[in-house]
């Protein structure tokens, strides 16, 4: 059995409330969401608020629209469950649908939402663990010590970024609208993060995430996620990989990008990588050269850390072949790619 | 300490309980209501397996203080449902469940029930990767899970006598 802390809920209309309700109290308050990753660290002692702002009555955090140019906004709100269902966010972006649909469980996804995932707390074997657990470990940097267990002396926490739907609405060129005290601020998602493990994101943990804007995609753009994993549900990705790939009239690629994940603090973009395969034609061998080179760079680029479970030298020796399945995927309009 | 009004199985139950409890204690602690199980407590297991609004959700991870207003259905609500519909016995799902031995120790039944009256109620003909997909989140740690596939099935057949 494992207790919440003591706390008191709150449970706002609006989006001005609720962020008036994180600042009105002294000691510290929490956003819950779908509460399917700070519920069970709060369980293991890893926040104690003494408020939680829960956000499900706020009406303008919930559904999925598009202006009349095809760009999307989806409410923060919106379940993963909701982005993996819905038919128009299927065509536009099926790398974020995959993404969604590879998160955890059913029941999970019908309560974890896409702003909860974007804002998930990194994670690392040494600190999702319970109280008892930490406390005999000695604790860690991140939470109640002074020590890192993944990068001996080291000085800052590594734990991972392990939000599957991140690196796809990267390669999406996602945006992010928050309400904080001074109004409303937009910002792309490529700005949000920081190499940092304890918080990895550059805003305040007070500042409100309303919705995702995500830009109408090129025509004819394509795109998958991979995902390695233990079982072929609930787990935490061991690694990721997103990939968009635009095409110019004549079946080209014009335009690419690749985005990994569980690997640090942050979504990894692969910007060179994806350069390699712009002018190449899927189909054609320049394609399949070009994707050789990419998953080789990918290799280099992406260094799993002994910080997330699984045995990393297994997770390093998966990239090269999840980059290389996710794109021939991408190319073909298929995926998502997962051997399990 | 806040008093909740809470819809479980048809009724209105108004109960207090200090707001950080979970919808899981609310149910076991509060109202007697067992039947949804406290297995891992985090996420894993998916034996606290309630249907809120008719969707299959965790009530481990649910505060109780923001499910007000909703439908909740835990295990002990198919019964009085079934009958009430002009049924006789158990629900249909129970019963396939009970037909095809589903079950060893039974501590993951009312979580694969409810998963399982969830995807019926959306798909009443699924196939096997449908079933397997909607119970990808609920935990067996004796049957090996092909008799819980095969309950589904013959519940979805209808072919129960
Ligand atoms: C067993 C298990 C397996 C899981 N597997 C995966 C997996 O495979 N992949 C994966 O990506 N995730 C996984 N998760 C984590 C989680 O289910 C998802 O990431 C989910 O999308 C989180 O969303 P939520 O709404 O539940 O977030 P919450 O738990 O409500 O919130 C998460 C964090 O974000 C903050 N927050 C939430 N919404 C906002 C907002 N609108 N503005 C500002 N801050 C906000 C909260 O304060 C909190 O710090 C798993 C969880 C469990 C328990
Ligand atoms: S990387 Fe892991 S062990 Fe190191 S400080 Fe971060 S959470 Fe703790
Ligand atoms: S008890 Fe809720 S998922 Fe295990
Ligand atoms: S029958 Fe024992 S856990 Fe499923």
């Amino acid at each position: 059995m494992l207790r919440l802390p003591k706390f008191e809920v709150k449970n706002p209309a609006t989006v001005e409330e609720a962020v008036a309700m994180m600042m009105e109290i002294h000691g510290e308050a929490r956003f819950l969401a779908g509460g399917t990753d700070l519920n069970p660290n709060m369980k293991h002692g890893l926040f104690t608020p003494e408020r939680i702002v829960a956000l499900g009555g706020i009406e303008e955090m919930f559904g999925v629209g598009f202006d009349e140019s095809g760009n999307a906004r989806i409410g923060a709100m919106v379940t993963l469950a909701q982005v993996e269902q819905h038919p128009d966010l299927r065509r536009a972006f099926p790398a974020l649908c995959q993404a969604a649909k590879l998160v955890s469980s059913p029941q999970l996804r019908n309560m974890g939402t896409l702003g909860g995932n974007v804002m998930l707390d990194t994670r690392c074997q040494w600190y999702n663990q319970t109280y008892f657990w930490r406390n005999a470990l000695g604790y860690c940097l991140k939470k109640d010590g002074s020590k890192c267990h993944v990068i001996e002396g080291g000085s800052k926490c590594v734990a991972a970024a392990s939000n599957d739907t991140a690196p796809a609405l990267m390669t999406l060129n996602a945006e992010l609208e928050f309400a904080t005290t001074s109004g409303r601020v937009r910002m792309p998602l490529a700005d949000l993060w920081q190499a940092d493990g304890i918080w990895n994101k550059k805003i305040p943990h007070t500042d409100l995430l309303v919705a995702l804007h995500v830009p109408k995609p090129a025509a004819g753009s394509r795109g998958a996620y991979g995902k390695l994993r233990d079982r072929g549900s609930i787990d935490f990705p061991l690694f990721g990989i997103a990939v968009r790939l635009d095409f110019a009239a004549d079946g080209s690629i014009s335009d690419a990008a690749l985005c990994a994940v569980a690997l640090q603090a942050r979504p990894w973009p692969l910007k060179k990588a994806a350069e390699l395969l712009i002018g190449t034609h899927p189909g054609q061998a320049s394609f399949n050269d070009a994707v050789e080179k990419v998953a080789m760079l990918a290799a280099k680029q992406c260094r799993p850390m002994p910080n997330i479970p699984g045995d990393h030298e297994y997770r390093h020796l998966m990239v090269p072949v999840y980059t290389r399945r996710t794109l021939h995927a991408a190319a073909a309009g298929e995926g998502p790619v997962h051997h399990i | 300490m806040r008093v909740l009004r809470l819809h479980v199985n048809g009724d209105c139950a108004e109960v207090a309980a200090p707001e950080h409890w979970t919808l899981l204690e609310v149910l076991r602690y509060k109202l007697g209501l067992t039947g949804s199980k406290q297995g891992c407590d985090k996420g894993d297991c998916g034996a606290c397996t309630v249907l809120i609004d008719g969707v299959p959700t965790l009530a481990c991870l649910s505060l109780a203080a923001t499910v007000e207003g909703k439908q909740i259905t835990t295990i002990e609500g198919l019964v009085p449902a079934h009958r009430a519909a002009g049924g006789e016995g158990v629900d249909p799902v129970q019963n396939a469940f009970d037909k095809t031995g589903a079950l060893q120790c039974g501590f993951c039944q009312p979580g694969m029930i409810l998963s399982a009256k969830a995807l019926l109620a959306k798909n009443p003909n699924p196939s096997l990767k449908e079933i397997q997909e909607s119970l990808a989140g609920n935990l067996c740690r004796c049957t090996g899970y092909t008799q819980i596939y095969e309950a589904v099935v013959l519940a979805a057949k209808g072919d129960l006598a």
